[in-house]
């Protein structure tokens, strides 16, 4: 079983309750989606058992040795990646997008495309499980390709190890990497907080999710910092015929847990906020449609 | 003009926060100001004023239209199209383009040699424009739902600034990757936003290593400081990288955000201590020529 944590917009404590989930009592194959910006591991410093190179995107490189400074490769480019640069043509490793074009019309030969291979995907065991993430190196297109690298690692050791859930802690937003985190999942939880935006990014999500046709739930998270909203969000959730899972209090627990590199059903459980998740869990993995 | 980006490694450090603060701040002292929100999977800067809207536009994608009247299948556009996204079956006599996976690059159209291939727009999504006291001055990127990539319409929202202001502030997208990089390579500053947590210390460090890498000068908000430890305040100090001021949590304060309001309006110490951070940015940064 495949659960999908989620949350349109950043912040709202996602990976602290992916965290808690993954520490509550059966073991579990945690896959962290956020390539852009992992750091579920930092809690569990997992044994790296694994580590492979990703290749995203290329970009062009021009060799000046070749190059007769005719021009007419700037003109081919769609995303403005080529310029002229005093005397001669130069391209932009930001803006270039890899599609090739200049490359394949270059009369002398001059432009290469190199591949970026800074990207790693990596795995090990934590106390309670497998962990799968990857690191997306910086300016690198978030395709969604290394997302679908670590969800079928993270399918490879469930078969391997016989630990059937698997918990992904999606990345924020709506685009590629998102899609990639929910294709094939069995529940999509959405974590949202109860401010303007995280209404209005609920709605833009639920756009996205309802596309999968998965179970859905909602989690309201410090749901007493604004109790008016809390109860618009539960409001807006049963209109639409989405179950709120439960509300879970502003608690500085949280962030205690954190710091100590754990998570909070590790190191408080039978806090409020730590029942209350593992209440939470066993709402989701028993419901059955 | 100055363009300072608002940034923050993963979304929801209060980077959003920041932006709408400082905005408000310089237009109250009379800058001319404008925001800009880069976060266009997300955008949410508009929540927190009263704005009239006052235009849109489309942003599009040139997509390849495939006549199969003209086309024999030979294969050419497939070959050179980097993205898969031409699905061609020559016995069938089956071509298509796939809408999700075409970048709009053009080279199909470059490698067709019988003009079968013509283009067609389609909407990735719309920058809008807001005014405040008729002044225009909020521009939001808003990429469509299901859309891949945020880039192009976060692009064209910066190039809607065209200097009609003297500080520009981006509200930039989360992460490191492709919209970050393209949001804050146009800004001559960067404002990088965190929490002193684990998770908060170690997305700052993958953003200064992104930001050192292009020459991005930054400095850094601690946010909600107070609730965690020391770690990102000694990583700055080590790394020298100015702290330009730390927000005390409150649990007011949160809660003053998630009604939509500024802690700007009721706050006028922290107005003061925020505006002097973006001053000292103007003096130091502004008017440097800077290249993307
Ligand atoms: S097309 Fe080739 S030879 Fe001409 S300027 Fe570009 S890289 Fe140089
Ligand atoms: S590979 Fe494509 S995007 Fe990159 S510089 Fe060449 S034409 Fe431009
Ligand atoms: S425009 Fe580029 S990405 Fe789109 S189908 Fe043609 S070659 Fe492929
Ligand atoms: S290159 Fe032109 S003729 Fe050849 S398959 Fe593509 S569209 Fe058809």
């Amino acid at each position: 079983m495949e659960i999908a944590v989620i949350s349109g917009k950043g912040g709202t404590g996602k990976s602290t309750i992916s965290a808690a989930f993954a520490t509550l009592n059966g073991k579990v194959i945690l896959t962290d989606c956020d390539v852009d910006a992992a750091n579920l591991y930092l809690l569990f410093n997992p044994s790296h058992k694994e580590e492979v190179i990703y290749i995203g995107g290329t970009k062009a490189k021009i060799d000046y040795s070749k190059c007769t400074n005719c021009r007419l490769c700037i003109g081919y480019c769609r995303f403005d990646a080529i310029s002229r640069a005093r005397d001669k043509v130069v391209i932009s490793e930001i803006l270039c997008d890899g599609c090739v074009l200049c490359s394949r019309i270059c009369p002398e030969k001059a432009i290469t495309m190199v591949a970026n291979e800074k990207s790693r995907m990596f795995s090990g065991s934590f106390s309670n499980g497998e962990i799968v993430y990857g690191r997306l190196s910086p300016g690198e297109e978030n395709t969604g390709k290394l997302v679908n690298m670590v969800r079928e690692k993270a399918k490879q050791l469930s078969k391997e190890t016989g630990i059937e859930t698997i918990i992904i802690d999606g990345p924020p937003g709506i685009g590629c990497p998102v899609i990639s985190s929910l294709t094939g999942t069995n529940k999509a939880v959405i974590v949202t907080e109860p401010t303007i935006s995280g209404l209005n990014d609920l709605k833009r999500i639920r756009v996205l999710v309802k596309k999968f046709k998965l179970e859905e739930y909602v989690i309201i998270n410090k749901s007493d910092l604004n109790d008016s909203m809390s109860s618009r969000i539960k409001k807006w959730c049963k209109e639409n015929g989405i179950t709120v899972a439960g509300m879970l209090p502003f608690d500085r627990k949280i962030v205690d847990a954190l710091v100590q590199g754990k998570s909070i059903t590790e190191l408080y459980p039978d806090s409020t906020t730590g029942k209350k998740i593992n209440k939470i869990w066993n709402k989701i993995i028993k419901q059955k449609r | 003009m100055i363009k300072i980006a608002i940034a923050s490694g993963k979304g929801g450090t209060g980077k959003t926060f920041i932006a709408t603060n400082i905005f408000n701040i310089l237009l109250q002292n009379n800058y001319a100001a404008m925001l800009v929100d880069c976060d266009a999977e997300e955008p949410n800067a508009l929540a927190f004023f009263k704005a009239q809207l006052t235009g849109k536009k489309e942003v599009t994608q040139q997509i390849p239209v495939i006549n199969t009247e003209i086309c024999n299948f030979c294969g050419k556009c497939h070959e050179y199209c980097n993205y898969n996204a031409i699905f061609i079956l020559p016995q069938m006599k089956i071509i298509k383009v796939i809408p999700d996976l075409c970048h709009g690059c053009g080279a199909c159209s470059v490698a067709c040699e019988f003009e079968a291939i013509t283009e067609k727009p389609v909407s990735l999504g719309q920058v809008t424009s807001y005014s405040l006291k008729n002044a225009d001055c909020i521009l939001e990127a808003r990429m469509n739902i299901g859309v891949m990539s945020p880039v192009s319409v976060i692009k064209a929202a910066i190039k809607e600034i065209n200097n009609k202001a003297d500080v520009a502030i981006l509200d930039a997208p989360p992460g490191t990757s492709c919209p970050f990089i393209q949001t804050v390579a146009t800004a001559d500053y960067v404002i990088l936003v965190t929490e002193p947590t684990p998770f908060g210390h170690s997305d700052l460090r993958q953003s200064v290593e992104t930001l050192k890498k292009i020459n991005k000068p930054c400095g850094v908000i601690i946010n909600r400081a107070g609730l965690g430890n020391n770690d990102v305040s000694k990583y700055l100090f080590q790394e020298k990288i100015p702290l330009l001021l730390e927000i005390q949590f409150k649990k007011e304060i949160a809660g003053l955000y998630s009604r939509g309001k500024l802690l700007s309006e009721s706050d006028s110490s922290f107005a003061e201590q925020l505006l002097t951070v973006v001053k000292n940015i103007i003096t130091k940064h502004g008017n440097s020529s800077h290249q993307r």
